[in-house]
């Protein structure tokens, strides 16, 4: 396949963010454009892990928490840099996901689920715990993100540095699957044996994938803490890891632009119905059943499977 | 000294032992079979020579050097492939993709340089798509190469897990049952294609119940039954051996 | 000193009992079709948010409770037939969000119907304390203790004596084999979905007079159920049983005694402390992946 043709929804995706601005009548789209973009990238993150390398998640709304409060913390409290508060707290959450996985990975069906979950609660209650840093259940502000006396404010800046890190993130997950590396992700989700004796460590993949996703979860984090000047614990609890799995499930597990699409369609939608609170929840109940039993691929793949596409998977 | 060497090797689930003080020796470059009746433990000396099961005893040595509970992704790296009898395809994947994961060790696996694409492994990669479309010719699934793989046939799929082996470039290869389920002129095609294997310098470990293919190709047969080892020969001895006729040839040869 | 020790024990095996059930609920339903219900929780909630409604409509308690584990029962049927036989054979990953989306649906119709309020009724029989070596036992603890109590050995006599039990573990060892030997399996998931949702569902409708209820109770009860199970060991109903006890006095104790700031953080670090080191649990089984 030739390098046009391969990145071919890269190129639709770059075009559609540039006309964007033509149509976006004002803040309020621009803010759900961007919170769109946030979510689209972990959301890729995360698929990477779920519907790539089979492996799930419950708790990935932890790792979004500790980026958002290391950006909020360590530079309000401790005087860092913004962009250095970031890496440290990608480096943070990565070294957690690293900790848990090497053990857990070990062992084989639902244990991964049972320990995401039980990290990802674990790190809500210490955001909610710890007052006197974190500002406890109110939350705390955060201070603008400047680089180099430049500082990124309002919606139409923010809307631009979004679009980059997407193109880019999309792009570079593109290469991942397409690589080595991608293919062994992958054939170890078809058959975990078959993929050990041909020399795939399954082990160091599933937690390289699994750093990975929590190291882009936290940088987003960051970028939403920066973005809305403000965190509060829900950034962290269970019900936004499930928001976030929702969006990969809907989108199309093992499907690039799948997350995409999930991340759009689900952020659009509590938006629509944020006037009524518990009907969300049966909303997204509803959405999560409906689409495993008729749709378990999910809405890209299922849809490019019914205009031809010779049955493949769409990646 | 022999390629592999098998020594007082047992493994047991619980209450069963499933395979109990078996040894022999596969010299370089021979056809080795293994028979038995089913439940003989053949699959289970598959599974613990190339790593997938610990041996609760005994040692398995490779090229002399141990290798009793090495992983499986460690043992690929000494050379060593196989193929499944219940099989272990990526059905999430194209035949294609299927035979290039064969070859994953002979890559740049490195994460960052593919996510940025570096020029080395997008070329390596499709230099492998060559390689890996010339070992489907060679099984015989050159017209399957761009499908799912879950829209390939039973005997189509027996024969990609061995393209998958072979892509790995092994030097001792483990066929665990590769005609079962076959009709008799594919098991004919998959006959030709051991031979064929082995004839590449590549020692072949065989599970086979099709005693014609079994008989015409092994250098040494190994026979097991309940765990043990029955007996051990050329083709000649074991049809032979008495004890072999009463346990299990008896009805079929 | 040993008084405050007590009573940190009696509030454990007390949540502990609930969490006991809400983990035998689990065990049965991933025994007979290898699914964890991550709805489970919202069983014990339902439980306590239905006694809590039909008390206030007046009804008399007997009826009251009676109901508040009936319809959990019928809705944990429903459950199987709707969202989890569609989807029998699909990967695990599958079944887990189908399970959780089921858990958003009952929460979010609880919230739409009963508010958001937390609710509570009065014990069975009284609040006056009984005083126990120092400590403080609510009658309603004993309660709590006396039907968990029962139940376990209800539950162990039907599994043991009873050929419907019977029928259950065969499925569960080996769902084709009892098939064939004419067991309705159908018929055995949906008991294992009625019957462990009226576990759960006995579990909220004890503890809510000690310990509040509202339409959002259910996921920690659930997932420290759930954190039960993995101490006891997947599949095991004793595990189930001795698990919930532990988890219960385990968070009691280190409320007391450490923080009870992190009451609620407890389960979760004993369940990565578990998968770490012991991650078949007390009475889990080794089993070799069969290739
Ligand atoms: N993972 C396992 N757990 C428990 N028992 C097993 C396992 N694998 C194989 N066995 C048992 O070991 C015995 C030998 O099986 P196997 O090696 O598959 O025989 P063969 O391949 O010769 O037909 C059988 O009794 C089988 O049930
Ligand atoms: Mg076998």
């Amino acid at each position: 396949m030739s390098v046009l043709k391969r990145q071919y929804p890269l190129m639709i995706l770059a075009g559609v963010l540039l006309l964007l601005p033509l149509v976006l009548p004002n803040n309020y789209y621009y803010d759900i454009a961007i919170r769109m973009a946030i979510n689209a990238i972990i959301v890729l993150g995360l698929n990477l892990l779920i519907g790539f390398a089979g492996q799930i998640s419950l708790g990935h709304a932890g790792f979004v928490g500790v980026g958002a409060y290391a950006s909020a913390i360590l530079p309000s409290q401790f005087g860092w840099h913004p962009l250095l508060a970031m890496g440290a707290g990608a480096a943070i959450a990565s070294t957690i996901a690293a900790i848990v996985a090497r053990p857990i990975f070990r062992l084989k069906g639902h244990y991964l689920a049972m320990a995401t979950l039980g990290l990802g609660i674990i790190i809500a209650i210490v955001i909610k715990n710890e007052a006197a840093y974190t500002g406890g259940p109110d939350g705390m502000p955060v201070a603008p993100l400047g680089l180099m006396g430049f500082e990124i404010s309002g919606e139409k800046q923010w809307y631009w540095v979004l679009a980059a890190i997407l193109l880019f993130s999309f792009w570079a997950a593109r290469n991942l699957i397409d690589s080595p590396f991608g293919r062994a992700l992958r054939a170890l989700h078809g058959s975990e044996v078959a993929s050990q004796v041909m020399g795939v460590d399954v082990v160091r993949y599933k937690v390289t994938i699994f750093v990975l996703s929590a190291f882009f979860a936290s940088l987003m984090g960051s970028v939403t803490a920066h973005y809305i000047g403000f965190v509060t614990p829900n950034i962290a609890d269970f019900f936004h890891s499930i928001e976030l799995m929702t969006m990969v499930v809907v989108g199309g597990m093992a499907s690039i632009y799948g997350s995409l699409i999930g991340a759009v369609l689900l952020t659009a939608l509590p938006q629509a119905l944020s006037t009524f609170e518990g009907w969300e929840t049966v909303a997204f109940g509803s959405i999560l059943i409906l689409c495993m039993i008729f749709m378990p691929k999910g809405l890209v793949p299922t849809l490019a499977a019914r205009f031809g596409r010779n049955g493949q998977e769409d990646r | 000294m022999a390629l592999l060497e098998v020594d007082n090797l047992s493994k047991s689930f619980g209450g069963v032992t499933a395979v109990q003080n078996v040894s022999f020796a596969v010299d370089r470059g021979l056809v080795y079979s293994v028979i038995g009746p089913n439940g003989a433990g053949k699959t289970t000396l598959f599974n613990l020579i190339t790593g997938v099961y610990t041996p609760t005893e005994g040692d398995i040595r490779l090229d002399g050097q141990s290798i009793a509970g090495v992983e499986p992704h460690a043992l690929a790296l000494k050379g060593m492939a196989r193929t499944f009898q219940n099989l272990q395809i990526c059905m999430n994947m194209t035949a294609l993709e299927n035979v290039m994961v064969g070859a994953h060790l002979q890559l740049d696996r490195n994460l960052i340089k593919a996510m940025l694409r570096f020029p080395g492994i997008a070329r390596r990669d499709s230099e492998l798509k060559d390689q890996a479309h010339e070992l489907m010719r060679f099984v015989g699934l050159e017209r399957y190469w761009n499908l799912g793989a879950s829209s390939m046939p039973y005997g189509a799929l027996k024969r990609l897990e061995i393209a998958r082996a072979l892509a790995a470039k092994p030097q001792i290869l483990f066929l665990d049952e590769p005609a079962a389920g076959l009709n008799s002129m594919e098991t004919g095609e998959i006959d030709e294609l051991v031979r064929k294997v082995a004839g590449n310098d590549v020692t072949v470990v065989l599970v086979e119940h099709d005693m014609k293919m079994v008989m015409n190709i092994s250098d040494r047969i190994l026979v097991l039954d309940y765990g043990k080892k029955l007996t051990e020969g050329t083709a000649k001895e074991v049809r032979e051996n008495p004890d072999v006729i009463a346990a299990y040839l008896g009805s079929n040869v | 000193m040993f008084s405050q020790f007590l009573q940190f024990l009696f509030s454990g095996i007390t949540v502990g009992a609930t969490y006991a059930l809400a983990a035998l609920g689990f065990t049965l339903i991933y025994n007979a079709s290898n699914v964890i219900n991550f709805a489970q929780g919202e069983f014990i909630m339902l439980g306590g948010m239905l006694a809590f409604y039909f008390m206030q409509s007046g009804l008399s308690l007997p009826l009251a409770l009676l109901l508040a584990i009936a319809i959990p029962a019928v809705v944990g049927v429903l459950f199987e037939k709707l969202a989890i036989e569609p989807a029998r054979d699909a990967e695990v990953v599958t079944l887990i969000i189908i399970t959780i989306g089921a858990s958003l649906v009952i929460r979010g119709l609880i919230q739409i119907w009963l508010g958001k309020g937390a609710h509570s009724y009065p014990a069975f029989s009284g609040s006056e304390p009984i005083q126990i070596g120092g400590a403080t036992l609510l009658p309603q603890s004993l309660w709590v203790l006396g039907i968990t109590a029962l139940v376990v050995v209800a539950l162990w006599y039907f599994f043991s004596r009873t050929l419907a039990g019977k029928a259950i573990l065969a499925t569960s060892c080996n769902p084709l084999a009892a098939q064939l030997v004419g067991i309705n399996t159908q018929w055995v998931l949906l008991v294992s979905f009625a019957l462990s949702a009226a576990l759960g569902a006995i579990g909220g409708v004890l503890l809510t007079p000690i310990t509040l209820t509202s339409y959002d109770v259910g996921i920690m009860l659930g997932l420290k159920g759930f954190v039960a199970v993995v101490v006891g060991g997947l599949g095991s109903g004793l595990g189930a049983v001795v698990g919930g006890l532990l988890v219960g006095i385990i968070e009691a104790m280190a409320a007391g005694y450490i923080s009870s700031a992190y009451k609620d953080a407890i389960p979760f670090i004993l369940i990565l402390f578990i998968l770490f080191f012991m991650p078949r649990g007390i009475f889990g089984a080794q089993v070799t992946e069969r290739v």
